[in-house]
């Protein structure tokens, strides 16, 4: 592609971030309104934060969510990169295609449908829902997110130095453990941190798989949503806003310093 | 070596089977018991549908189980003008949305690719970050904005577009906002992967042979970009069909979309065997649409297998 914008393009992309931007902006903004109408501005304040500190249903619902997101975003990244590996590495086996399809389905599949079928298997085999089947749930859901990340980076990366490492007699689980993997760590922790992202978010296939006891952050936000807006909801999302912002931040910085080092040691191999 | 080969084999088949496993387990298998429950008749029992299967009746039982099927659910869903509805303004809804998003989308795409390369990565990142903030915040925050007394309707008086305030909630065009809102990204991304890997030499040979650049992004860049509409159009297009969220937060009462009519089926009337069957009419609306997302998908990560 050309380089060199016109005004047009670079128009169209401020105003679509703006577009993007704007809404996010001015909730964080309400969230510091000193005043109960939530669209009548009175001043700055932090009082919806102090509120929310003796909020014990909300901190509580905040604390699963941040339990079910660590555990299920884990054993989604286990089991996504191994569907990677199995998808990039394993040439022809079969059942490939069908593997293949449950990977991909999950991306686009509706979520009322996806919660209401894994509800009615839990039934079926009699399983109690709550915090651990919603766990499964959410690694079901977002493992393929996993595998379409890492996979991208398997795809992307020369292969030629598994060969070489192979070539000169290492075995393969060697070799994957000290070429493969320090290759795609980025993409497994990006992949960590969306499936994180995405089950902290979740609420249509948490609803269905919640039970006594397992409200997550989500479901109570909607619950309280529903009767209308509340300052304190606000504020809530606020924070929840700073921490996705923080650690994307965070993990770009990490990522940028991974490639800086490799860089510099390339540098100094060629030297 | 052959200890080692069959080690190497062992582990292969782990590597496989453990995500194999997860998949036809969680994945797979609730369609079967969706499909089932669908052919189900509802009762007053915990679960609420009969027949239910008990493997202590041996044969027998399987045979009165199977007896039991019904195909009442899809009769009703046939015969009432309800859920066809629900069903046609999801699609109105889905479809709609689409070409909003790919002509808003399209633009900014094409913007992000033709800037410097060194602002590419940041802009990426600034148009994946909302995506990474909560779903049902983003909701959230434009129903502050939509209220009757929100910041859009201050706005718009203060320009003197409208006199009196203008109810936008619980209307189809909250609902197209919202939407067109939330996918914004998944629609921007795939368009943007593709016009960024674009080759530029073509254009100059258009502008060299005295191609005008409209007409060069007409007859080159738009075909060469097809792929990218494609996975942007699928990405946005199925999940929007079966959207929950957004309508219930942002739309009115008056239609419903199927994944509402789906919730309220089973939350609200406790029919199951009436939502199990929505969701395999859903599923098999949604099948021709899914499975050429998966061959995109597919042909992209996998080399053109």
């Amino acid at each position: 592609m050309k380089r060199g914008a016109s005004s047009f393009n670079i128009i169209s992309v401020a105003l679509g971030l703006a577009f993007l931007y704007l809404p996010i902006t001015i909730l964080v903004i309400y969230s510091f309104n000193a005043s109960r109408l939530v669209t009548v501005w009175g001043g700055w304040s932090l009082a919806w934060y102090r509120e929310l500190l003796h909020d014990d249903a909300m901190l509580q619902s905040a604390w699963i969510s941040l339990r079910v997101a660590a555990l299920s975003a884990s054993s989604a990244t286990v089991l996504g990169t191994l569907a990677a590996v199995a998808l990039t590495r394993m040439g022809r086996f079969r059942g490939r295609l069908l593997l293949s399809g449950m990977v991909y389905a999950p991306l686009v599949m509706p979520e009322v449908i996806t919660g209401l079928s894994l509800l009615l298997l839990f039934v079926a085999i009699n399983v109690d829902r709550g915090f651990w089947t919603i766990v499964i749930a959410h690694t079901t859901l977002t493992m393929c997110f996993v595998t379409v990340i890492v996979q991208s980076r398997l795809v992307g990366f020369d292969r030629s130095l598994e060969e070489a490492a192979m070539d000169l007699g290492c075995p393969p689980l060697k070799t994957f453990l000290t070429i493969t993997l320090p290759l795609i760590a980025p993409a497994i922790a990006a992949g960590w941190m969306l499936a994180f992202v995405l089950s902290l978010d979740d609420l249509v296939v948490a609803s269905f798989m919640t039970g006594p006891g397992a409200t997550t952050l989500p479901i109570r936000i909607y619950s309280e949503v529903r009767l209308g807006i509340k300052p304190e909801i606000n504020a809530v999302c606020t924070i929840m806003i700073a921490i996705v912002a923080l650690g994307t931040v965070a993990s770009s910085l990490i990522v940028k310093r991974g490639v800086m080092r490799r860089e510099r040691a390339a540098l100094g191999a060629q030297v | 070596m052959s200890a080692q080969a069959s080690k190497q084999d062992w582990g292969a088949r782990v590597i496989i089977l453990a995500p194999y496993l997860w998949l036809a387990a969680f994945f797979l298998a609730p369609f079967v018991i969706v499909l089932k429950i669908s052919l189900s008749q509802t009762a007053l029992a915990q679960p609420p549908y009969l027949p239910v299967f008990d493997l202590t009746t041996g044969w027998s039982g399987l045979k009165d189980f199977a007896a039991q099927f019904s195909a009442d659910s899809f009769r009703l869903l046939s015969s009432d003008a309800l859920y066809l509805f629900s069903y046609l303004k999801s699609l109105q809804v889905a479809g709609i949305s689409t070409a909003i998003l790919l002509v808003v989308g399209y633009p900014i795409a094409y913007g992000m690719a033709r800037v410097s390369r060194a602002w590419q990565p940041l802009l990426v990142i600034a148009v994946v970050l909302p995506f990474w903030t909560s779903f049902l915040i983003r909701i959230y925050a434009w129903i502050n904005i939509l209220q009757r007394d929100g910041p859009l309707n201050d706005v718009l008086m203060h320009l003197h577009v409208i006199d009196t305030p203008a109810a936008w909630l619980s209307s189809d065009t909250a609902i197209y906002i919202g939407v067109v809102y939330s996918y914004l990204p998944f629609m921007v991304l795939p368009l943007y992967a593709v016009l960024e890997k674009m080759d530029e030499t073509l254009l100059e040979a258009a502008a060299d042979l005295g191609c005008p650049r409209w007409k060069s992004f007409w007859l080159v860049t738009l075909p060469l970009s097809l792929p990218g509409v494609a996975a942007g159009a699928l990405l946005c297009f199925i999940p929007i069909v079966g959207e929950f969220v957004i309508p219930d937060l942002l739309g009115g009462s008056e239609t419903l979309m199927i994944g509402q009519t789906l919730w309220t089926e089973f939350f609200s009337n406790r029919d199951w065997p009436v939502a199990a069957a929505i969701a395999v009419a859903l599923l098999g609306l949604l099948l021709v649409p899914i499975l050429f997302y998966e061959r995109l998908q597919q042909r992209s990560l996998e080399g053109g297998r």
